[in-house]
């Protein structure tokens, strides 16, 4: 029932921060929950978290908006990520062949010259075997001296064939020691440190050659190499076995790698970057055309039709191009076609207009003729007269009207603007309704007029605005008082005409602007409008940048309020009346609290305020603001036809209004649309009166009120 | 003077249909009109019947009610009252600037004709000798001549009606309704641009500078009143 109220009840939305309405949960999906969750402020959880994840975030986020909306990095960040990995897995797969080819290499010329010193100092035992062959007698477990002296012989002969290539390690065979045949190594090698004890265990277990790798160690101070080490289990001239051990220093090999690993390392940095660079010349020569097609396509959309990509070449860019300059001059076309039709049928409409203007004034002026003549005339004809005249009226009233609309339409209305007071045009207009509401038995009030109303504004169509208004009230009013009540505040002036009539249904407040539209098909058209009377008096309040909007409660009478900028070219910002006026049945729900309420009352104590089509809402007042759940139903958002658009030359846009709410001591409370709602705590950080009101502009009452379908204003 | 014929009326409009019926309107009301349907040979008959007034359509065939408006008013003070189909500012204040002195827009009611009509001949009743001064002007109201140092300086009868208005009580400051209602005989407000144009029509024959008007002062946000004598 009450869903024609389009204002925000006083005290509803009080205080509330204006949070965007649309603003949801984080989405189900991941990639929401990610993006919408943690990049972009909607973590859950303990303010702790909640504040580190901002601190985190904070130097992120222009990383990560430059990571989304630049292609190009993206691109060349993915192609260095890539390369890189591929050049590690070559190096890697390079180097490991090289180490095998330079180590296959060095460990058969090893296993050689290791084979070569075994031979020989077999050979040397056997020989030196019958050269002491006598002293054999010496008991077992003391090696004769010869014998010592003969290995350290073998090593030095066995050593002095490779200077520098390897080194000769004797050890004793089965760890045993104190024989006196210690351990001997040739050029300062550590014997003991630098052959590992796995291979001397392999060797005193079989008698064939066995290799390792190990790192020499030497008794001066010159620093451990890695080797090759190659030994045997070989018998001195006594028979006894020894180990006989071959170290081959892989030195040159290790410089030869560590070389190739530097060569590999520059070359494959050379590669990544030169690849980094390929990748963002590349990207650069698609991305760039891209961004400008984005950039025209912007500047097409923003109405610069004439705008066209450079093509050159014949490559898939320059057919991007073409394409595109292909649809924007198609575009072009249609558009300028399109105009062109729209301003043809303009003109048709004016000039049929005005064409019917002259036969019409013949038509109008023989009627009266005839009509001033008409007690010469039997009843019939001069009853006739009578019609033809009244109707002609009609007739002329609504051409005017569509050359009025027409002229709209045209963009030909001009405001001939100038400070006006409006009091003076409200006075004019209440006594030119004064003989129609004498007929009705209405009498009309007029509150507020005791301070001047000044604001810029042109007279004409003002009082238009007015009269229509007025008029309108009067005839719909039932016989009930009309109250015509001025205000202004801030930096807007308002009058409002309440009835106590028939008043709107739910949605009706928004389509009583449109052109000949009427409340009840069915109902007999007994006042004489043209259906375009509300339409035009629109068009007059938005070329002032005002708003015209309804509100009324079926059966609770109706309020219209036009709300004008006191100097043109101001944004309005709010109205300093209410639209649904204080008496309504919802906003009387509270005093009246004790008494039984009609049907509407009983509704509101079960139906949360806000939804959409409930509307007879009813709640009480002052509800806390909590209770107001906005939703974000597109439909009901301001732009569904609840406001009005300003005309003045401004993109359409970015300065829409969607009607505000004031607060009760006629203070400006109310915000515009959504951007004046964004822009709002700066503003109103200046002006405390603003502030003082329990009633928060917010969006979520712009929102409601255009969920209960109550707002009249419309736009398109 | 003018008790008996009340005036001869000059219709220029092409439509027939509408010539005739506004004769026939005209006639009724005791006015003698003649008729011309193209708008070169309007200049002809007027200088032919030399007419009281002068209805003018502005949409005509041959030379248009604009220049045909200019042309009369060249060689003559005479009231001009134009018909315009298009009540669009630029039509009616080209209208009035070429001299129309008032304008009716189509369709239009007998009466609303005639009460134009009547107003815009009301002047012609012999006016009490008087001797008015406004700024560095003399006015001689019933010898209709305005002087400037013994230079008179021509006005249409339009243009002098509203100067005396203005000169006749120097003290006040006439809003633009009261013009239209004492100058232009409009009983309700109506078009304030009929009062803006020829109020610079006005001043651009009396003011020594138009741009800083001496005669004609404009009260801003109120109206004009009489320049200090």
């Amino acid at each position: 029932m009450s869903g024609d109220s389009a204002a925000s009840a006083p005290g509803r939305s009080g205080g509330r921060p204006g949070r965007p309405v649309g603003r949801k949960a984080t989405g189900s999906n991941w990639g929401r929950l990610f993006e919408g969750g943690l990049l972009e402020g909607g973590v859950q959880g303990s303010p702790v978290i909640r504040l580190f994840m901002r601190w985190v975030r904070r130097p992120l986020l222009p990383v990560m908006r430059l990571w989304r909306r630049n292609i190009q990095l993206k691109v060349v960040a993915t192609t260095l990520l890539m390369s890189l990995g591929v050049v590690l897995l070559l190096g890697f797969v390079v180097i490991g062949q090289v180490r095998n080819g330079l180590l296959d290499a060095k460990v058969r010329a090893s296993q050689s010259q290791a084979t070569g010193g075994f031979a020989v100092a077999k050979q040397q035992a056997e020989q030196d075997v019958s050269v002491t062959g006598d002293e054999d007698i010496a008991p077992e477990g003391h090696p004769s001296q010869s014998v010592i002296q003969w290995m350290s012989d073998l090593v030095a002969s066995l050593s002095s064939g490779g200077q520098g290539a390897f080194d000769v390690v004797t050890l004793p065979a089965g760890g045993e020691s104190g024989s006196g045949r210690g351990p001997r190594a040739s050029g300062e090698v550590n014997p003991t440190v630098s052959v590992p004890a796995e291979l001397r265990e392999r060797i005193d277990s079989s008698t064939s050659p066995a290799q390792s790798y190990t790192r020499v160690v030497y008794n001066d101070d010159k620093e451990s190499q890695p080797a090759l080490v190659i030994g045997k289990q070989v018998n001195d001239p006594n028979g006894d076995p020894y180990q006989l051990y071959y170290l081959f220093p892989l030195t040159q090999e290790e410089k030869s790698l560590s070389l190739v690993k530097g060569t590999l390392a520059t070359a494959g940095l050379f590669v990544v970057v030169l690849l980094g660079a390929i990748a963002w010349l590349v990207v650069r020569q698609v991305v760039t055309p891209v961004r400008m097609a984005a950039g025209i396509a912007e500047r097409l959309s923003a109405g610069r039709l004439q705008e066209r990509m450079k093509v050159t070449g014949e490559d898939d860019i320059a057919r991007l191009g073409e394409a595109f300059n292909k649809m924007a001059q198609n575009l072009q076309l249609k558009i300028s076609q399109l105009e062109d039709l729209s301003r043809m049928q303009r003109r048709f409409v004016s000039d049929v207009s005005h064409e019917l203007r002259t036969p019409l004034t013949t038509v109008r002026m023989a009627a009266d003729v005839i009509h001033e003549a008409r007690e010469d005339f039997d009843p019939v004809t001069a009853r006739s007269a009578e019609l033809l005249a009244d109707q002609l009226d009609r007739f002329e009233s609504l051409l005017a009207d569509l050359l009025e609309i027409s002229r709209f339409d045209a963009g030909a209305a001009a405001l001939e603007a100038e400070p006006i007071d409006l009091r003076e045009v409200v006075r004019s207009v209440v006594s030119g309704a004064e003989p129609l509401a004498e007929r009705k038995g209405t009498q009309i009030r007029i509150v507020g007029d005791q301070q001047p109303v000044v604001a810029e504004a042109d007279a004409r169509r003002v009082e238009r605005v007015l009269r229509n208004l007025v008029v309108n009230a009067v005839e719909h009013g039932e016989g009930r008082d009309v109250v015509v009540k001025l205000a202004a505040a801030g930096g807007a002036v308002a009058v409002a005409v309440r009835d106590y009539g028939v008043g709107l249904k739910p949605g009706e407040a928004t389509r009583v602007f449109s052109r000949f539209w009427r409340a009840d098909p069915a109902r007999a058209r007994t006042t004489g409008g043209t259906g375009l009377g509300l339409s035009i008096a629109l068009e007059d309040a938005r070329l002032h940048g005002g708003w015209l909007q309804a509100w009324g409660e079926p059966g609770g009478g109706s309020q219209f309020r036009l709300t004008l900028p006191r100097t043109a070219d101001e944004p309005l910002r709010g109205s300093p009346i209410p639209l649904e006026p204080k008496d309504s049945r919802r906003n009387r729900g509270l005093d009246d609290a004790g008494l039984p309420r009609g049907g509407d009352g009983e509704k509101s104590a079960t139906v949360p305020v806000g939804q959409p089509g409930s509307g007879s809402a009813r709640d009480p007042f002052p509800l806390p603001p909590a209770a107001v759940t906005p939703t974000a139903d597109p439909t009901a958002l301001p732009g569904s036809g609840a406001r009005v658009v300003a005309r003045s030359g401004r993109a359409s846009g970015s300065t829409r209004m969607t009607p505000g709410t004031l607060g009760e001591a006629g203070a400006p409370l109310g915000g515009g649309g959504k951007d004046a709602a964004a822009r709002r705590p700066s503003e109103d950080a200046g002006d405390p009166a603003r502030r003082t009101g329990d009633e928060g502009p917010g969006d979520e009452s712009a929102t409601r009120d255009a969920e209960r379908d109550g707002e009249a204003s419309r736009g398109r | 003077m003018m008790s008996f014929m009340k005036g001869r009326v000059l219709v220029v409009d092409d439509d027939s249909a509408l010539a005739e019926m506004l004769g026939i309107v005209l006639r009724g009301e005791g006015f003698e009109p003649s008729f011309v349907a193209d708008g070169d040979k309007a200049l002809a008959a007027f200088r032919e019947t030399k007419p009281d007034l002068v209805l003018l359509d502005l949409m005509l065939p041959g030379r248009d009610g604009i220049e045909v408006c200019r042309l009369i008013r060249a060689e003559s003070g005479v009231p001009i009252v134009m018909l315009t189909a298009k009540s669009d500012t630029v039509d009616v204040v080209v209208g009035l600037e070429s001299g129309a002195d008032d304008y009716i827009v189509k369709p239009f009611k007998p009466k609303e004709l005639v009460a134009r009509i009547r107003a815009r001949l009301r002047r012609s009743e012999e006016p009490a000798p008087e001797q008015l001064a406004i700024g560095d002007l003399v006015i001689d109201v019933a010898g209709h001549s305005v002087k400037r140092d013994g230079q008179a300086i021509a006005l249409t009868p339009l243009e002098f009606d509203l100067l005396v208005a203005l000169a006749r009580k120097p003290w006040q400051v006439f809003t633009r309704e009261v013009l239209l209602e004492q100058v232009w005989g409009y009983r309700h407000a109506a078009d304030t641009r009929l009062v803006n144009v020829h109020v610079q029509r006005l001043r651009s024959k009396v003011e020594k500078d138009p741009e800083k008007p001496e005669i004609v002062v404009t009260v801003r946000g109120v109206g004009y009143k009489a320049g200090p004598s």
